[in-house]
């Protein structure tokens, strides 16, 4: 279908002084100055064709980042894929393709695209605005050639004199969104222009902008956003300071100072688990976290809840229920008796109904420091070979079992640790399945005595706790913003129909007014041929004569106006009829 | 706390699933035959027409229509401002009205370029048309029986999204045909639809269920329902860019003085009105995309806290998004309206296609708990 296109661009021959871009590229390469080299490469830049193939380039460039593991989503899958996979897995580092979004080739694609698209934007807005306060364009000689066209003919008795005839439509176009400017409305062959629906390419333009506002408002959010995540057992309370979180992740330009000492405290943490499908028996199927808040320390307190999908927001920030998990009680005493620890510890999740492993740190043991690692089972069954496993998310048959340690836990040098594993290379065993003492198994309620008079363990009872998300974004809000405001002007830009209307009426020597019209779409406009329709019911309506009486050219026909080849145009005219004010030998008079 | 789960009624629905694939199925050999008989009429007509007038095929009406729309932009004196209204190398791009009367378009022979029903009846297709809107009939039951035995909108899953997703795509389709005289796309369609169905019983089938937490909300109805209306859409699109990839092709062989081998084709419009209306679809699909990935993002902001973070679901629908606004792009581009923007829309359903099927099922991210 592309000789449409070629007929165009031989048709719309450069005059002098045109832009480069007018000027096939490979010509307009030899002997150029630093100057004209910068606009040629501008122009290229900023051509139609270099934003659709950086279009597309960024499409492509996006899959990678869904083919490979990303790092800002899960830096030790990545570590792990690059051992996994030696021979390449480097090579992929160097690439970037770990870091995809971030990475340079793809910031290269997507701010040269960009720039593309401020260099396109700029000139357009302004060719608009211009085209906006200037004149419709002036009336073609021959409306006959415009893809809609059509005559009327008011007869004599009416008294409508030309110039009252093109007033009159003009009063009709203007009254129907159409800016309209009268020409020569005293001479002999009156005529108007009329143009509509420069939303059109308002709305374009709209669209384009807001792109760039969005961009703006992701990075602006990388810079000052922050954030933090925190695991609350029932009763804990969350302090929005640094020491508050467990984890957090500052923006590049974050300052601790603009943290909002606010607080969150769990009061009770609900699930509900599917008691009626069978395939999904026992799945969780609703979260509620009840929660008191409070917008800062002396703020009175506030009852919330915090469910999945449904954040609580506080202080600039929004908190998230990510995860959740048992956290049993317990109660260690060393072996001088006093207490070493007491309360809850977070079980982490590692298997089916809510199978989790359990590590319990006691520095504060004297004389010496204990160590306990094990499993947490809500409800515990065991195999015949002695396995076991969680039957059942809820707490039926809690069971903790535990191997136990002795020794220095290495805590006291201050290296930070993780929580949820124990190392155990400088520590004694106490308690395990193949010692005498056999491992450790307890329900809430019971206690163990721990062997050589190290101590006693003792399971209390057991609490829920949920993971939170704590994020701070400042550019969401404008990311939204601008993302409706470009939906806004993409359907303005795509319903809006720009067109041009001209009419031109001259008085047959017989006395009756003739009119003719013609309509022009600027860009994609299907209801066109409507338009002129509706425009032409409104004028025989005005004039009081039959909208039918001269019938606009038949659509179907392969001779109408619309399609005159160069030879054919004759036969177009003798289709139309003969009372014809404008044609080809009509007055060549325009304005 | 969810409504609760009703097993009967889920049985039912698949029960109607069922039902409906066989009513398709009825419907898509309807369509074949129509497809089939019409080209063999329309054969034939010609074959008369070529006898009685061997010689004077040159009538003059036949002019290509790009010479039409290059004279009208031309004589209009708009010649001038239009590079100063955006880039050089926008094209002016055909609008149908200048491509109605399809016939004259390379001189193959073509249906109305209008899609607009002709006088001619067609037995088989009106046959197939009925029996796709009892099919649609029956699917909408089963929807609804699922809907109403989950409690909850039909689509939480892989098995809900197939057979929701086909039923919105036969019911758009439908919808279209009251309009415009869509039914060369027939079998494509349904055929589709059948092949949902069929994926769905056979290889995702899940009970009534409730839905895991993260997807209780309402932006699972708003989200999920304008994406599967847009993909519906770009189903549309895509029959009607690969026919028309055909049809061009076809159209100029013929042109060239080929013989024409594909008389099928003779039922569907020419290229140049296949590419006008599904360039008019596919602008309403791209709004919808684009409210797809907007409501998307908000809603991951509400579920997981953070709008974007490129997950492979968040990659492949920018992708979508990106491919369409170049299509869209193509389309204003001097040297790619056409073939070319064709191509783009066929790719950026093969995306669509892709984001549902293999991302859904082989990689892993956090909207991989759709239910597998
Ligand atoms: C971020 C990248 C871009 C995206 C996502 C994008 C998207 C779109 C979309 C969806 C349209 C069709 C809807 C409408 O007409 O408003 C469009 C139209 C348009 N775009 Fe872009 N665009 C981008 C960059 C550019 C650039 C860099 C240019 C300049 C070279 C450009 C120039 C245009 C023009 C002139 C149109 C109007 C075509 C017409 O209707 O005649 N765009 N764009």
């Amino acid at each position: 279908m592309s000789e449409r296109v070629n007929i165009k661009k031989k048709s719309s021959s450069p005059e002098p002084g045109t832009k480069v871009s007018d000027v096939k590229a490979d010509a307009a390469l030899p002997a150029l100055g630093p100057k004209e080299m910068f606009r040629w490469a501008w122009t290229q830049l900023t051509s139609m064709r270099t934003a659709l193939f950086l279009l597309l380039l960024l499409a492509v460039a996006a899959v990678p980042g869904s083919l490979f593991p990303q790092r800002p989503a899960n830096p030790a899958i990545v570590t792990q894929y690059i051992k996994d996979n030696p021979s390449y897995g480097e090579l992929l580092d160097t690439l970037q393709l770990y870091d995809v979004y971030s990475s340079a080739w793809f910031s290269a694609i997507y701010l040269l695209l960009f720039i593309s698209l401020i260099g396109c934007v700029v000139p357009r807005a302004i060719a608009h605005y211009k085209a906006m306060r200037s004149q419709p364009p002036r009336t073609p000689k021959r409306l006959s050639r415009l893809p809609e066209y059509g005559t009327l003919v008011v007869p004599a008795r009416a008294g409508l004199p030309a110039s009252d005839a093109i007033h009159s439509a003009a009063g009709l176009l203007k009254k129907r969104g159409y800016r309209v400017e009268v020409r020569d409305d005293d001479g002999a062959r009156p005529s108007l222009g009329a143009e509509r629906g420069f939303l059109k390419e308002v709305g374009n333009l709209v669209f384009h902008t807001s792109l760039i506002g969005v961009l703006v408002s992701v990075a602006v959010g990388g810079l000052f956003g922050y954030s933090g995540q925190r695991i609350l057992v029932e009763g804990d309370t969350f302090v929005n300071t640094l020491v508050g979180y467990d984890q957090f992740t500052p923006g590049t330009n974050f300052e601790a100072s603009r943290l909002q000492p606010y607080s969150i405290q769990l009061d009770k943490f609900d699930i509900t688990f599917d008691r009626e499908s069978e395939g999904k028996f026992g799945q969780p199927i609703d979260f509620t976290a009840a929660v008191t808040t409070k917008e800062n320390p002396d703020a009175p307190a506030r009852q919330e809840t915090l469910k999945v999908n449904d954040p609580v927001t506080l202080g600039g920030t929004s908190i998230y229920l990510t995860g959740n998990g048992y956290a049993p009680v317990v109660t260690i005493r060393d072996g001088a008796g006093n207490v070493a620890m007491q309360g809850p510890v977070v079980a982490k999740l590692q298997g089916d109904n809510y199978y989790s492993s359990v590590v319990i740190k006691v520095p504060d043991a004297k004389p010496d420091q204990l160590g306990f690692a094990g499993f947490f089972l809500p409800t515990a069954f065991v195999t015949d070979e002695g396995v076991s496993f969680s039957g059942d998310p809820e707490l039926f048959n809690p069971q903790l079992t535990l191997n136990s340690f002795y020794g220095d836990l290495g805590l006291d040098d201050g290296a930070p640790q993780n929580v949820f594993e124990l190392d155990v290379k400088d520590l004694t065993p106490l308690n395990a399945r193949n010692l005498d003492a056999g491992g450790i198994t307890l329900g809430p309620g019971s206690s163990y005595t721990l062997p050589d008079g190290k101590g006693t363990i003792s399971f209390d009872g057991v609490k829920r706790y949920i993971g939170v998300d704590i994020h701070h974004n400042p550019g969401q809000l404008y990311a939204l913003i601008f993302a409706l405001l470009a939906v806004a002007g993409l359907i303005l830009s795509l319903y809006v129909n720009r067109r041009r209307v001209w009419v031109r009426t001259g008085t047959h020597e017989d006395g009756r007014t003739m009119v003719e019209y013609g309509l022009l779409a600027r860009g994609e406009d299907h209801r066109l041929a409507a338009e002129a329709a509706a425009l032409r019911k409104l004028l025989a309506e005005e004039w009081q004569l039959d909208p039918d009486s001269a019938p606009p050219q038949p659509e179907s026909s392969q001779q109408t106006p619309s399609h005159p080849g160069e030879n054919s145009s004759g036969s177009g005219e003798t289709a139309r009829p003969v009372t014809t004010p404008a044609g080809p030998t009509g007055p060549e008079k325009d304005q | 706390m969810p409504y609760g789960i009703n097993e009967t009624m889920g049985q039912y629905s698949e029960l109607f699933m069922l039902l409906a694939a066989g009513t398709y199925t009825v419907a898509f050999i309807a369509f074949a035959w129509d497809l089939a008989r019409s080209s063999k009429a329309l054969n034939a007509i010609d074959l008369r027409a070529a006898q009685a007038s061997k010689a004077g095929t040159e009538d003059g009406t036949r002019i290509p229509v790009a010479a039409g729309i290059a004279t009208a932009a031309g004589s209009a004196g708009a010649r001038g401002e239009s590079r100063l209204a955006g880039p050089a190398d926008r094209a002016e791009r055909p609008t149908s009205a200048s491509a109605s009367g399809g016939n004259a378009a390379g001189g193959a022979m073509t249906a109305d370029g209008d899609m607009k029903y002709a006088n001619v009846r067609r037995a088989p297709a009106r046959v197939a048309v009925a029996l796709t809107v009892l099919g649609a009939l029956i699917h909408g039951a089963g929807v609804v029986t699922r809907a109403l035995g989950a409690g909850r909108v039909p689509w939480g899953n892989m098995y809900e999204f197939l057979t929701t997703g086909a039923f919105v795509a036969v019911a758009v389709f439908l919808l279209v045909l009251i309009r415009r005289d869509l039914r060369f796309l027939g079998t494509f369609v349904v055929g589709l639809a059948i092949v949902m169905l069929v994926a769905a019983s056979v290889a995702y089938w899940t009970p009534v269920g409730h839905l895991v937490p993260a997807l209780q909300s309402y932006w699972l109805i708003i989200h999920v329902s304008i994406a599967v209306l847009s993909s519906a859409l770009f189903t549309l699109t895509f029959a009607m860019s690969a026919l028309q990839l055909v049809q061009s092709h076809r159209q100029k062989t013929v042109a060239a003085g080929g013989t024409d081998k594909l008389g099928f084709m003779r039922l569907v419009p020419s290229a140049l009105s296949l590419e006008n209306l599904s360039y008019r679809i596919n602008a309403i699909a791209f709004i919808g995309w684009t409210f797809t990935l907007m409501f998307g993002a908000i809603w991951a902001e509400k579920a997981w806290g953070r709008f974007w973070g490129w997950d492979t679901k968040e990659v492949w629908t920018f992708v979508i998004w990106v491919v369409y606004a170049g299509y869209l792009h193509a389309r204003a581009t001097r040297g790619w309206t056409g073939t070319r923007a064709a191509w783009l829309s066929i790719v950026g359903y093969l995306c669509v296609v892709f984001n549902f099927t293999i991302v859904n099922q082989f990689f892993n991210g956090l909207h991989s708990y759709s239910g597998l």
